[in-house]
Parts: C-alpha cells; sequence; structure tokens
C-alpha cells in the first residue's frame, strides 16, 4: 500500500474527522433529525457495573439500527440514580427539552414505575428493562408501556420449580432484601413452595444495602433448611455470599437466587458464588445455540474488547432498544402509534431466540436460564463462570394470565 | 431462643462489633487528639482496600500486604495533613471538615477512573478460610483472627500513646497546645505522625475488611456512617469509648437482626439516639472537646 498521500485521500480523512467530531451532530441535523431514545439507568450508586454495560450494550443496537437506515437513531443517556423521583425528572427532560422519540431504561421496581408514569402520561413509548411483576397490572400498564425484562413471576417460578425439584428435602428458607424486588419474588418462590409441597421454615428481611449479613445466619442455620432462598441484587448478592461462604452455609443447604449476577461474580471472583444456582435472561454461551447471541456477542467484542463478554443486565439494554427500533423498521417510521401497532404482532430474535410482547400486558414472552456458578477447576477461561442447567421455553403459560392482571378480555 | 442460639447470636454481635472498633478507631483517633472530624475516613478505608488488593495481586501475599498498606496510605495521609490540612489547624471545626469531605470526592473519583467502578475480587487468604470449632458451634477463622488483630492494634496503640515519650507529648499537645510548643516541641510534626496514624489505621482497616466485604469505590460510604455511630456513641475522642460503642452497636445490630431484621440497620441509629439523650457526651466522652 502506498503512503503517498493525494489531494483525494487528504479530503476523505478530513471528512472522516469531522464525522468522528462533536461537529457532525450539525450536519446530520441538518438533513434529517434522528431518531432519538433516551436511556435513563443508575450509572452511579450500587448497581453502576449493571448500568455501564447497558449502555454500552444500548450503543450496540443503535449501531444494528444505523447500518444501512437512511435516517439514523441515536441514544441519549442519563443518571437516574436509582431513585424515583431523580428517574422522573429525567425522564420529564428527556421528553421536553431532548425530544426523545422513545424511552428504554431503568433498573428498579420502582424507578421504572415513576417512568413508565410520567412517559405514559405523555405519551411516548417506554421499553423497561428491569425486572417488575407490577408494571404488567392494568393499574399500571397503558398502551405506551413495554416490558423487555424477565418479570419476577416466571424468574422465581422457573428457579423455583427446578430448585425444589433437585432439593435434597423439604424445607425452605428465604433471606430477602427488604423492597418490592424482593417481595414480588418472594412470592414466585411461595407460589411454587405451596405446589410442590415446600415447608418453609424461616423468612428473614434484611435492609438494602447491608454490609454484613453475619447476624442474620444464627437464626436461618438454626432453622436447618436444605435450599436457601436469597433474594437481592447487585453488592448486596456478593457480600451475602462471600459471608454465607465463610460461615458455611452452603455445606448445610443449597443457594438458590431468582437472578445470579455474572457482573457480581466477575467483581467477586469465583468462591462466594461456587455452586449456588440462580436464574438469567441471558449467558454468553447462547452463541453456542443462536445465530442472534453470536451476532450480539461479536459485536460487544469487536467494539469493547476490554469488556470480554456482555453481562446478562446489559444484554437487556441491547434487546430493549433493539425492540423498540424493530418496532421502527416494521412500522416504517417512528410515528408512536404505528411502532406500537407493529411491537404488538411482531416477532424478534434480539439476542436469544425468538421473543414477543403479548397483546393485554406488552410482556416479553422468553426463555428463562437456569444458571449454576461454576467452581475454579471447571472453567475453561475466567469468563467461562456458569453452567447452563435448564431452560424453561418462551410460553405465555409461565405468565400470569391477562384476566389474572386485570386486563380486560 | 434456646440457649445455644443466644450465645451463638450474641458472640457473632461481638465479632461484628469488632469490625466496627476497627473500622471506628482512624475516625476516633484523629478526632480525640486534633479534633478534626476526618470526613474522608471511609475513602482512605477504600483506598487502602485497593492498595491491597493491588499488593496481593502482585505479591500473592496476603500478609505482605497488610505490612504494605498502612505504610501507603499513611504515607498519603501524612501529605494530605502538610500541605491541605495544616493551613486550616486555628480556624474552627468546620473548615477541615468541609476539605476533608472534598479530599474524599476526589479520592473516591480518582479510584473510579483509575480502578474501574466495578470493583476487584477479594477472596479470604486461604490459611484463614472455612470455620474452626468453638466447642457448640462453629465460626469463620477469618472473623476470629479480626477480633485478634483488631485487640492487638488496640494494645500498640495504646502503648504507643501512654507508655511512650512521644505518646506523652502527644497527649499534652491535644490537651495544651501553647505550653507544649513554649516547651519547644515541634508540635506541626506531632501532628503530622497523628494524622498518619489514624489515616494508615484506616487503611488498614479496609484491607482486613476487603475478604468480608468486598472491594468496590463505594465500600468506604457506609464505613464513615459506621464509623461515626461508634465515636458518638462512644464519647468523641475516646478510644475505650470507641471499643465499648463499637461491641455495643455489634450486640445491638445481632439481636435487632434476630427479632426484628428489618430494623437492623436503623437499630445503630436508635442506639446513637438514645445514648445523646441521655449522655450527650457519649458514653467517656470528655467535655469541650467542640469548644
Amino acid at each position: 500500500m502506498s503512503l503517498r498521500l493525494t489531494r483525494r485521500s487528504l479530503l476523505a480523512g478530513a471528512g472522516a474527522a469531522a464525522a468522528a467530531s462533536p461537529f457532525s451532530f450539525s450536519i446530520a441535523r441538518s438533513q434529517e433529525t434522528p431518531i432519538k431514545i433516551g436511556f435513563p439507568v443508575p450509572l452511579s450508586g450500587p448497581y453502576s457495573s449493571e448500568a455501564n454495560d447497558q449502555v454500552r450494550c444500548a450503543q450496540l443496537a443503535i449501531d444494528w439500527f444505523n447500518e444501512g437506515a437512511s435516517r439514523k437513531a441515536e441514544l441519549v443517556v442519563r443518571d437516574d440514580k436509582l431513585n424515583p423521583g431523580e428517574a422522573a425528572t429525567r425522564a420529564l427532560e428527556l421528553i421536553e427539552s431532548d425530544k426523545v422519540d422513545f424511552l428504554c431504561g431503568s433498573l428498579s421496581a420502582s424507578v421504572q414505575l415513576s417512568v413508565n408514569q410520567v412517559a405514559s402520561k405523555r405519551g411516548v413509548i417506554y421499553n423497561s428493562i428491569s425486572q417488575s411483576d407490577t408494571i404488567n397490572e392494568a393499574s399500571d400498564f397503558t398502551k405506551y408501556t413495554f416490558h423487555e425484562a424477565l418479570n419476577p413471576h416466571m424468574t422465581a417460578g422457573a428457579v423455583a420449580r427446578y430448585a425444589f425439584k433437585n432439593a435434597k428435602g423439604k424445607k425452605v428458607a428465604y433471606l430477602i432484601a427488604d423492597y418490592a424486588y424482593g417481595t414480588e419474588m418472594l412470592r414466585g418462590f411461595r407460589n411454587v413452595a405451596k405446589e410442590t409441597g415446600m415447608e418453609e421454615v424461616a423468612e428473614v428481611r434484611h435492609p438494602l444495602g447491608t454490609t454484613d449479613y453475619s447476624t442474620f445466619f444464627p437464626r436461618i442455620q438454626s432453622a436447618r433448611p436444605d435450599v436457601l432462598v436469597v433474594v437481592n441484587f447487585g453488592r448486596d448478592q456478593l457480600n451475602t455470599l462471600k459471608q454465607a461462604t465463610d460461615f458455611g452455609l452452603k455445606q448445610q443447604m443449597q443457594i438458590v437466587y431468582p437472578v445470579i449476577l455474572d457482573t457480581q461474580r466477575f467483581a467477586g471472583g469465583f468462591a462466594p458464588f461456587e455452586d449456588v444456582i440462580g436464574g438469567g435472561n441471558y449467558y454468553w454461551t447462547l452463541e453456542d445455540e443462536h445465530e442472534s447471541a453470536k451476532r450480539f456477542n461479536d459485536a460487544y467484542r469487536k467494539k469493547y474488547p476490554d469488556q470480554g463478554v456482555p453481562s446478562a443486565y446489559g444484554a437487556l439494554g441491547y434487546a430493549g432498544v433493539y425492540g423498540l427500533l424493530n418496532g421502527v423498521k416494521e412500522a416504517g417510521g417512528a410515528k408512536t402509534d404505528d411502532v406500537i401497532a407493529a411491537m404488538e404482532t411482531m416477532k424478534y430474535d434480539a439476542y436469544k431466540g425468538a421473543e414477543y410482547f403479548r397483546k393485554c400486558d406488552h410482556q416479553a414472552v422468553q426463555s428463562v436460564l437456569i444458571l449454576k456458578a461454576k467452581a475454579e477447576d471447571k472453567m475453561r477461561d475466567k469468563w467461562d463462570i456458569f453452567e447452563i442447567v435448564d431452560t424453561q421455553p418462551a410460553d405465555e403459560q409461565f405468565l400470569r394470565t391477562c384476566e389474572e392482571l386485570g386486563h380486560k378480555a | 431462643m434456646t440457649v445455644d442460639l443466644f450465645l451463638l447470636q450474641l458472640f457473632t454481635g461481638l465479632a461484628l462489633g469488632s469490625i466496627f472498633v476497627l473500622v471506628a478507631l482512624g475516625l476516633s483517633l484523629i478526632f480525640g487528639l486534633l479534633t478534626i472530624v476526618n470526613f474522608a475516613h471511609g475513602q482512605f478505608f477504600m483506598l487502602g482496600a485497593y492498595v491491597g488488593a493491588f499488593v496481593l495481586g502482585m505479591t500473592g501475599n496476603f500478609w505482605l500486604s497488610l505490612i504494605a498498606v498502612p505504610l501507603a496510605v499513611g504515607a498519603v495521609g501524612m501529605l494530605c495533613e502538610r500541605f491541605l490540612v495544616r493551613p486550616l489547624y486555628g480556624r474552627g471545626i468546620d473548615y477541615p471538615l468541609l476539605l476533608t469531605y472534598g479530599l474524599g470526592l476526589i479520592l473516591l473519583e480518582t479510584v473510579r477512573i483509575l480502578a474501574g467502578t466495578q470493583g476487584i475480587p477479594f477472596n479470604t487468604p486461604p490459611v484463614l478460610s472455612g470455620a474452626a470449632d468453638l466447642g457448640f458451634f462453629f465460626f469463620p477463622k477469618y472473623r476470629l483472627f479480626l477480633i485478634a488483630i483488631t485487640a492487638i492494634i488496640l494494645v500498640a496503640l495504646w502503648l504507643f500513646l501512654e507508655r511512650t515519650s512521644y505518646g506523652l507529648i502527644i497527649r499534652a499537645g491535644a490537651r495544651d497546645q501553647e505550653i507544649v510548643q513554649v516547651l519547644g516541641v515541634d508540635v506541626g510534626r506531632v501532628w503530622l505522625v497523628v494524622f498518619g496514624v489514624g489515616v494508615a489505621i484506616a487503611g488498614l482497616a479496609g484491607v482486613l475488611a476487603a475478604p468480608i466485604r468486598g472491594v468496590f469505590p463505594e465500600m468506604g460510604v457506609p464505613v464513615l456512617v459506621e464509623a461515626f455511630v461508634v465515636t458518638v456513641v462512644g464519647g468523641m475522642g475516646s478510644l475505650l469509648g470507641a471499643v465499648v460503642a463499637g461491641l455495643a452497636v455489634g450486640v445491638t445490630v445481632s439481636f435487632t437482626s434476630f427479632f426484628y431484621p428489618e430494623m437492623a440497620t436503623l437499630s445503630m441509629f436508635l442506639l446513637m439516639a438514645l445514648v445523646l439523650v441521655f449522655r450527650p457526651r457519649g458514653l467517656f466522652g470528655r467535655a469541650g472537646l467542640l469548644g
């Protein structure tokens, strides 16, 4: 290849430089305004590692859409600080001053309900990417509400059926973070416990963000459960497992999580997580089965070579934005009512196999993975942390019925 | 509640209390002797954990990190005292308070930028992992080790302050700075050492707590709160107070966790409120420290 500079190559280079600079925005604007997706997530605080990966993945969905599109899409990221009030303000700001076309994001049940309320009032489609049962219910649902994440009913149900079936005995204890996420998950586990004849021997609710769990253990240990269901998230999950491992709880009982976090597993090492069972929406080895997972992982590896593999919660950022933009593609434009109609009927395979939004509550019908954390000697490399031990298929029978949720037929 | 369970809950509370003592010591020392409320205490704690994880990663030796951390973090503390805190002596208690608060924010963001927001693994050293048989129950070896090392730090600190001539100068300086100065002692150097030792202990507590609490940028935030509660309950600036209060807070949290787990975190603040109602200076506080 010649290194000789020509006027033409210099101009092309300058053009590329301009496209990569902030000035490219005004150039693009002069042609056509981009489709804007507002993305409020808790960039600071205890769930920051999950939230930051959501931003990385959401950007990949934007890239996927923009390839060959005449009207480009753009992500507008805001920090909701894991606070419902802050999130409502940011959402309103995104709608009013940033003029976003859609909203996607949030990483807490209460935050998403507050964003959903703002979006619904303003007639903006919101695709939520964190777990909640309430958002499916008629009282909070509007036609603008979509829910790409799993919900506690389907997640806890899937994990409970697997864990209780494979339990050594019939006694179950619960250690639950004392907020909406914990309560909704607990309900899911209890439903299955009743069906499968499990006996509840202890329920302990711990404050959110506890740093030391040792003082909750004596009561749990003295109840001698066969299965300990722990429901907490983020760093609470890592600290609980670190300390439970030290206290020898794993020798006495199987620890089960509705959602086991790859991000915390990477942050905490293998020892605390070894042998723990939990649910998940995604794990990167799905790429062995699904073309879409492979495409998503490869895009991630290419754009973020230092980050390894996408996390499960990060992947929801991708799927959430993908769902909206797939709707735009199918509708042939970004007009709200057209996109709603398209999203209600489309089948899509964003990253884990086929999914669709159920008509009555706009819940994404999808598979739930049952994962088991690997011991160090079973890992092939440092990213090989979980084994998929079972999969609950994408099927409406695992959701609460539309009538149960209060939707009229 | 059986006797066995009661004893286990009590012992778990005392063990937790010794961690509270450990995390509060640095704050209490600096306040007691310099009357500076070190709001960067939690971030020095966090810095200790990160330096410890770094040394552990480089050398694979946990004990080496226990030596390196107080030296490194203490040195950072001394630099902060010399160039940031010293110009503020004699200007009222709120100046160093605001300064250390800002310093804490800077330390937090610096670590986020340099080491990432996700946190890094820090496992219990193999020789201390697993549980020991205490007769009527099993207890993690690492927590027993923490109780022992907290006791060692306390004894060493007490001997340093009460039995060495340097300790005598420090105590005298805390009582009456001017007289000590008139006697020809360089008080500035004394304050430098005290601040350095307090920060070094905060850093040491960070690396010691890392196997239990993990290592991540925000790990120091609850620590400042815990250390504050212990210091206020024990009486601002009293080492004995910090020990008694730390254990009392641990036991309070432990029994609340058993009977009313949702209130576990809140219980330490209730204890603090109660103590303040009946003993506004805390259990062992001296008069006039803030005056």
